[in-house]
C-alpha cells in the first residue's frame, strides 16, 4: 500500500521533488507558497538524496541559480507567488532562450503590484504567453488539487528535459494552501547520476569540458541577425511540436452537453459543483478542465463546439483564458466569462446564476 | 638565415597557452582584458584543471570570455553570476567555479547576488574587472568611475552630489566572513601582471581546499572608453586610478 499523508499542496510540491529526484531547489519567501521551502527544509533532503536546497537572496537570484544548475543538467527548480515570479521573468526569457530544463512552480496570488496574498489566476497570461521578453514559451502544467501538485513536479520535470524547455506548475492559492490526502509514490526516483548527466548531456552541459568534445557554453547571445532568426525558426518548431503532443485536459459530464464550462485549478474544483446544480435542474451543462495551459488544448475544444449552444469560461482573473477559448472557436458560437479577482472565490451558486443569465 | 631556421622547438623561448583559443579577440588594443584572460588560461592549465573547471560570463566586454579560454562555460544574465555560480557550486561541489565580472555588472546591477554570495562564502573565485566605465555600451558612467571623470553620461565630469562616490566595493567585500582572500591587482606592467597570475592561482588553489569566496579586483584599463592611446590609459591608470583604488591584499586567511 502506498504511503498516504494529509497535507498542503504547496507541502506536496516539497514531496513532490525529493521523490522525483530533483537536485535542487533555490528560492525566496512569499506568501502564500513559502511552505515550499518550508518544508524542504525539515525535510533536510541534503542528507538522504543529496538534494540541494538554498534560501536565495531574492527571486531574482533563485531564478538565476535555477538558471546555472539546469546548464548543468541538474533538475533544479524555483518557486514562488505573482510579484516574486514578474521579478523572475529576465530569467525565464534567458532559460527559455538557453534552452534549459527547469520546472518554475508560481502559486498565484492576487495583483496588479503588491496585490493580496489571497488566491488568483491571475498569471494565465504571463504563464502561457511569454512572460519575459522576446517569443518564448513555457510548457505549463495546472494541478487542480495537492495530489496534482506532488505528481506534476515530475511530470514536469520530464517534460522539460523531452523538451530542453522551462516547464511550470501554474497554481493558485487554494491549491497551494488547502489540505488533502497525497498519496506518495511507493518508488521513489532517484537523482541522476554523474555517470547519467555525463552520458545523456555532456554534449550540452557545463560539467567540465572533456577530451572527447569541444567546450560547451549555455548562452542566449547570438549578435549576428541571420543567427538568431534561425534560432527562433527553431525555437518555434519546437513549440509546434510540443503543441502536437503535449496537450493534457479532462472533462467532467462533457460527453452530451449542450452547454460547457471550462475551468483550471480550483475553478475547475467548483465548476464540477456547478454542473452538478445544472444537471440537477435538467440543463446538460458539461465541464472541460485544460491541464496543460501551455500547450492549450484548442482541438479538443473544437471538438466539442458542434455539440454546444454556448461556452462560458470561469476563472479568477478579469478574462484571460477566454481569449484562448474564443481563439479556438473562432466565432462559431458564442464565449461568455464569469470571473471573480482581487482574492476573491466566487461559489457553484453565483456561477451557475451567472450562466443562467448566458443562456437566456 | 631564413625565418624557418628560427622557428624551431629548440629556439622557442614562449608559448600560448592551450587553453587560449584561436578565436581573435574583439577588445580594443590595448585593453586589459586580453591580459587578464591570457593568465587565466595560463593558471586553470598550469594547475591541470580545465575538465574540472567551469567559468561564468558577465555582460559588459567580458560577455564574450567564452570565446577565449577553452573550458565549459555559462554566459550570465547582466550582474546574475554570482547567483549562476552559486548553483554550480552547490550541485557541483568538486569544480573549480568562476566568475569573470566587470564593474557595472559586479558593482552596480549585481550589487546584491556578489554581497549575498560572498557573505555565504560561496565556494568560487570572482575576477572583478574595474576600468571605471560601461565599455560595451560606449563609455557611461560606472560605480566605480572617478570624481570629476568625463564619461558618456556624466559629460561633464562625475559630480558626487549628482552621482555619488566612486564605490570601492573590494574594501566592502573584504568585510564579509564567507571571503577567504581578497585582493586589489592590477596588469599596468608586468611585475604586476605577475602578482595577479599568483593571486588568480591562490584563488583556485582556495577553491581546490573549499575555503569559501576568493575575490580578485583588477585595476583595468578602458583606453577606447577612457578616448586615450594604450600607452596614455595605463598612465592615466596610474596618476589616477591607483590613489583611490590602493592595491594590495586586503585579506588572505
Amino acid at each position: 500500500m502506498a504511503e498516504k499523508i494529509l497535507m498542503k499542496g504547496n507541502e506536496a510540491i516539497a514531496y513532490g521533488a525529493i521523490d522525483c529526484g530533483a537536485d535542487g531547489y533555490f528560492g525566496y519567501p512569499i506568501t502564500p507558497q513559502s511552505e515550499v521551502m518550508e518544508t524542504l527544509m525539515i525535510k533536510k533532503p541534503w542528507e538522504t538524496t543529496g538534494m540541494v536546497v538554498l534560501q536565495a537572496e531574492s527571486e531574482v537570484a533563485s531564478i538565476n541559480m535555477v538558471y546555472g544548475g539546469a546548464g548543468a543538467g541538474k533538475r533544479v527548480m524555483t518557486s514562488s507567488s505573482s510579484p516574486g515570479f514578474s521579478l523572475m521573468q529576465e530569467g525565464m526569457s534567458y532559460l527559455a532562450g538557453a534552452e534549459l530544463p527547469c520546472l518554475i512552480v508560481d502559486v498565484m496570488r492576487g495583483g496588479p503590484g503588491l496585490g493580496t496574498i489571497q488566491p488568483s489566476q491571475g498569471d494565465y497570461f504571463q504563464s502561457c504567453k511569454g512572460g519575459g521578453h522576446g517569443d518564448y514559451k513555457n510548457i505549463v502544467l495546472a494541478p487542480a488539487s495537492p495530489q496534482d501538485m506532488y505528481d506534476f513536479v515530475g511530470e514536469a520535470f520530464d517534460l522539460a528535459f523531452k523538451y530542453r524547455n522551462p516547464a511550470m506548475i501554474v497554481s493558485d492559492g487554494v491549491i497551494g494552501q488547502m489540505m488533502e490526502k497525497i498519496e506518495l509514490k511507493e518508488e521513489k526516483r532517484p537523482r541522476f547520476t554523474d555517470e547519467e548527466i555525463q552520458k545523456n548531456f555532456s554534449s550540452w552541459a557545463t560539467i567540465g569540458k572533456t577530451k572527447d568534445r569541444d567546450y560547451n557554453i549555455i548562452t542566449s547571445l547570438a549578435l549576428q541577425p541571420e543567427v538568431m532568426e534561425n534560432f527562433n525558426i527553431k525555437l518555434q518548431k519546437k513549440y509546434k511540436t510540443i503543441e502536437e503532443n503535449e496537450v493534457r485536459f479532462s472533462t467532467y459530464k462533457a460527453d452530451n452537453a449542450e452547454y460547457l464550462l471550462i475551468g483550471f485549478g480550483c475553478m475547475y474544483r467548483i465548476g464540477q459543483a456547478v454542473v452538478d446544480i445544472a444537471r440537477e435542474n435538467g440543463i446538460k451543462l458539461g465541464l472541460l478542465r485544460p491541464i496543460t495551459l501551455y500547450p492549450f488544448p484548442t482541438k479538443a475544444i473544437q471538438k466539442f463546439v458542434p455539440q454546444l449552444k454556448n461556452i462560458m469560461t470561469i476563472e479568477l482573473n478579469a478574462g484571460q483564458m477566454v481569449e484562448d477559448v474564443r481563439l479556438a472557436v473562432n466565432g462559431k458560437i458564442p464565449v461568455s466569462f464569469y470571473g471573480r479577482q482581487g482574492g476573491m472565490i466566487p461559489s457553484p451558486e453565483e456561477i451557475y446564476e451567472a450562466f443562467l443569465k448566458t443562456i437566456k | 638565415m631564413e625565418i624557418n631556421d628560427i622557428i624551431k622547438p629548440e629556439n622557442k623561448v614562449y608559448g600560448k597557452t592551450p587553453l587560449l583559443t584561436d578565436n581573435i579577440l574583439h577588445y580594443c588594443p590595448g585593453c586589459s582584458h586580453g591580459t587578464v584572460h591570457k593568465i587565466l588560461a595560463e593558471v586553470i592549465d598550469e594547475m591541470g584543471i580545465q575538465e574540472q573547471t567551469i567559468g561564468v560570463s558577465p555582460v559588459g566586454c567580458s560577455v564574450f570570455a567564452y570565446n577565449y579560454i577553452s573550458v565549459d562555460w555559462t554566459e550570465a544574465a547582466h550582474g546574475r553570476a554570482p547567483a549562476v555560480a552559486t548553483a554550480l557550486t552547490r550541485l557541483m561541489p568538486e569544480k573549480y567555479i568562476f566568475t569573470y565580472q566587470g564593474d557595472g555588472d559586479l558593482c552596480s546591477i549585481g550589487a546584491a547576488e556578489i554581497m549575498h554570495a560572498c557573505n555565504r562564502g560561496e565556494n568560487i573565485v570572482v575576477i572583478f574587472i574595474n576600468n571605471a566605465i560601461y565599455g560595451m555600451t560606449g563609455g557611461q558612467m560606472a560605480p566605480t568611475t572617478l570624481l570629476g571623470q568625463v564619461t558618456a553620461t556624466t559629460p561633464y565630469g562625475r559630480d558626487a552630489k549628482l552621482n555619488g562616490f566612486p564605490m570601492k566595493m573590494t574594501e566592502l567585500i573584504a568585510q564579509l566572513p564567507g571571503t577567504c582572500f581578497v585582493t586589489r591587482e592590477t596588469v599596468k606592467d608586468a611585475p604586476s601582471a605577475k602578482k595577479l597570475k599568483k593571486a588568480i592561482r591562490h584563488g583556485f588553489e582556495n577553491c581546490g581546499k573549499h575555503k569559501g569566496t576568493s575575490f580578485i579586483e583588477v585595476v583595468s584599463t578602458c583606453n577606447s572608453g577612457w578616448k586615450m592611446s594604450p600607452v596614455k590609459a595605463y598612465d592615466w591608470l596610474e596618476k589616477n586610478m591607483l590613489p583611490e583604488y590602493k592595491l594590495g591584499v586586503l585579506k588572505d586567511e
